[in-house]
């Protein structure tokens, strides 16, 4: 069993890996283009924001709504910084510098939001999360100073890679691709640690874990920054991706939005996340065809109820029971 | 001197305007456990269904066009909180996180709905004669009628929810729900209808705030989000499911917001999260909650 799942993975990346050249072989090239930047890349980036509350969700049972700000802390940071951007705010520093900035930057507040958060669980955490990066928002959107407010900071481009352009469709893709992997490897690996089965001994019963004489505390901020640096990696790779970061980027649809995919794909597993991204970004493409170009809230915003209302653990979810019905007929 | 007085009644008017938007929330929150992430949704759909009714007397000039929007939004958002709770709400009681999930996907909805039908242009009440205009305030000199209404309005709201929670018999059902849901279901209470009343008070007070405020300010698309987050940071800060605790709450978010607006106008928003932040760290449930 366990090397079968194994090889499934080795065979979904390397699939994945060679899709830029898999695809214009079944669409035509400007199509396969089209999916590889505007659906397949952005759904590994916002993946990637959206494991991070997976992570938190599956294996300490907290659901935070400040994991689209903490990511956006760390593209604000990186635009602040980043030369050539405009405007310029501080600037000087190379991407190479700009771009730990910003993810020490996420990952700090990611800290801070597990320490603020500390002592509250299950819903009141969901207010008190929603309440920091709602707070975190309309700080950046009134503040011109550093932020340039309402309009954000334009023209993060991006390094090149080993002399690569990061402009490129498929040195981005498979840049994003890399890192999604590596983080996702890392969180499959953590949970193993020590300090994996601590935090999911807290998500199952707190005070047995005090009793054993582990600080609960400090492994709940733990597992908040560690999720803050997962977060922090998405919202470099966003920002780059959108050439720039605005404070709508990190409001109440934003964050909603990465709640709305991590529901969907399913709270049970960090590839819920990047499933549940995918479909959300093929909604988001597809909505003129499928009901209304500009009705794609309503369009999500059903689909996002259906799941919750008919299951809670979503796409993963569905998967696991249609399995199992199977199996069940087979036999 | 001046300055100083009018900024504080400034910060009262606004405190009760959030008074009236967030003591529904808490309401909600104290009895049925359900965070309800469309309250800001249900402000903004009374607020609009309001308008849509007053808009046409107005323009008739009829004295009671704004009473009548009023009437019509509070209704339109009770019987929609009913119908939240009956139809979707209610038979998963007890998944916190669900249903907290349920009403975010509604708010969405509903959002989305109200921009396609009413598009992104602000609307704003105009109050009627009787409480519009300015009124002479010793020490502060005219002041906007309406604003003071609004305090009236709250101060009512906060005695009618007191009298109703401890000296009616439904008050009495609902405190007793709070602390034993099961045991008040044994009494022989219908323990669900007891809910859908306590869900459609609480979205009635939602659109009994969206018009007020939308008197008071223009209404627009984004001001669910807004009112959404008032309501969550006045209940954290003065403590789930307390009335009392739901005015300080809003007092002091309110003062906060006009104080740091005058002191420090880029930096206000910051004021108000401290308090969150210092009331979370010394005592998580808030200012008057109960542990």
């Amino acid at each position: 069993m366990h090397s079968r799942t194994v090889t499934w993975s080795l065979l979904s990346a390397l699939l994945l890996l060679a899709l830029p050249w898999l695809l214009p072989q079944v669409m035509p090239a400007g199509q396969a283009q089209f999916w590889i930047a505007n659906i397949l890349g952005r759904a590994i980036v916002f993946g990637i924001i959206a494991m991070s509350l997976t992570f938190l969700a599956t294996y300490g049972g907290f659901i935070s709504l400040a994991q689209m700000m903490v990511a956006g802390v760390a593209g604000y940071t990186l635009a602040v910084f980043a030369e050539g951007a405009v405007p310029r705010i501080v600037g000087g520093l190379g991407y190479g510098a700009a771009i730990p900035l910003g993810l020490l930057a996420a990952t700090a507040m990611g800290l801070l939001v597990g320490a603020i958060s500390m002592r509250t669980r299950d819903i009141y955490l969901l207010m008190i999360t929603l309440a920091l990066a709602m707070g975190v928002f309309r700080f950046i959107e009134t503040n011109i100073a550093w932020f340039n407010g309402y309009e954000g900071i334009r023209n993060v481009v991006g390094p090149s890679v080993l002399g690569m352009d990061f402009r490129n469709t498929f040195v981005f893709y498979h840049v994003a691709l890399g890192t999604a992997a590596l983080l996702y490897i890392g969180i499959i690996y953590l949970v193993r640690t020590p300090f994996g089965l601590v935090l999911q001994g807290i998500r199952d019963n707190p005070r047995r874990v005090a009793a054993l004489g582990y600080s609960v505390a400090l492994h709940r901020t733990a597992a908040f920054g560690v999720a803050g640096f997962i977060a922090g990696c998405g919202g470099v790779l966003s920002t780059i991706y959108n050439i720039g970061i605005s404070p709508g980027t990190i409001g109440l649809g934003g964050t909603v939005n990465v709640l709305i995919m991590s529901v969907i794909g399913g709270l049970g597993h960090p590839i819920g996340a990047f499933i549940g991204s995918l479909i959300f970004t093929v909604f988001d493409t597809f909505a003129a065809t499928i009901y209304d170009r500009d009705r794609f809230n309503t369009l999500i915003g059903l689909v996002f109820l259906a799941i919750v209302l008919v299951s809670p653990d979503g796409a993963i979810g569905i998967g696991v029971r249609l399995r199992r019905l199977l199996a069940a007929s087979r036999r | 001197m001046d300055l100083a007085a009018t900024i504080v009644l400034n910060g009262l008017t606004l405190a009760a305007l959030y008074f009236i938007v967030a003591s529904g929330f808490s309401l909600i929150f104290g009895l049925m456990r359900v965070v309800n992430m469309a309250h800001g949704a249900m402000y903004l759909v009374a607020g609009y269904v309001g308008y849509s009714v007053f808009e046409p007397l107005y323009d008739h000039d009829l004295w009671y066009a704004w009473y009548a929007g009023l009437a019509a939004g509070v209704a339109f958002a009770a019987v929609f909180g009913a119908l939240v709770q009956v139809l979707l709400l209610g038979w998963m009681q007890g998944q916190e996180l669900r249903q907290a999930l349920v009403t975010i996907g509604l708010s969405i909805v509903v959002a989305d709905q109200l921009l396609a039908m009413y598009g992104g242009t602000p609307r704003q009440f105009f109050a009627p004669d009787a409480i519009f205009g300015s009124t002479r305030v010793p020490g502060i000199g005219g002041y906007p009628t309406f604003r003071l209404v609004q305090i009236g309005v709250a101060v009512a709201v906060g005695v009618g929810l007191w009298l109703l929670l401890n000296r009616t018999k439904l008050g009495m059902m609902i405190r007793a729900g709070v602390d034993d849901r099961q045991m008040l279901g044994a009494c022989g209470v219908n323990v669900p209808l007891v809910g859908v009343a306590v869900f459609s008070l609480g979205a009635a007070l939602a659109g009994l705030g969206g018009i007020i405020g939308a008197t008071a300010q223009p209404l627009a698309m984004g001001a669910d989000g807004r009112f959404l987050l008032i309501s969550l940071v006045v209940v954290i800060v003065g403590g789930m499911g307390s009335v009392t605790g739901t005015a300080l709450g809003a007092v002091l978010i309110g003062l906060a917001e006009q104080i740091g607006q005058a002191m420090f106008p880029t930096y206000s928003v910051v004021l108000t999260f401290v308090i969150m932040v210092v009331v979370l760290a010394l005592r998580p449930q808030g200012i008057l909650g109960r542990a």
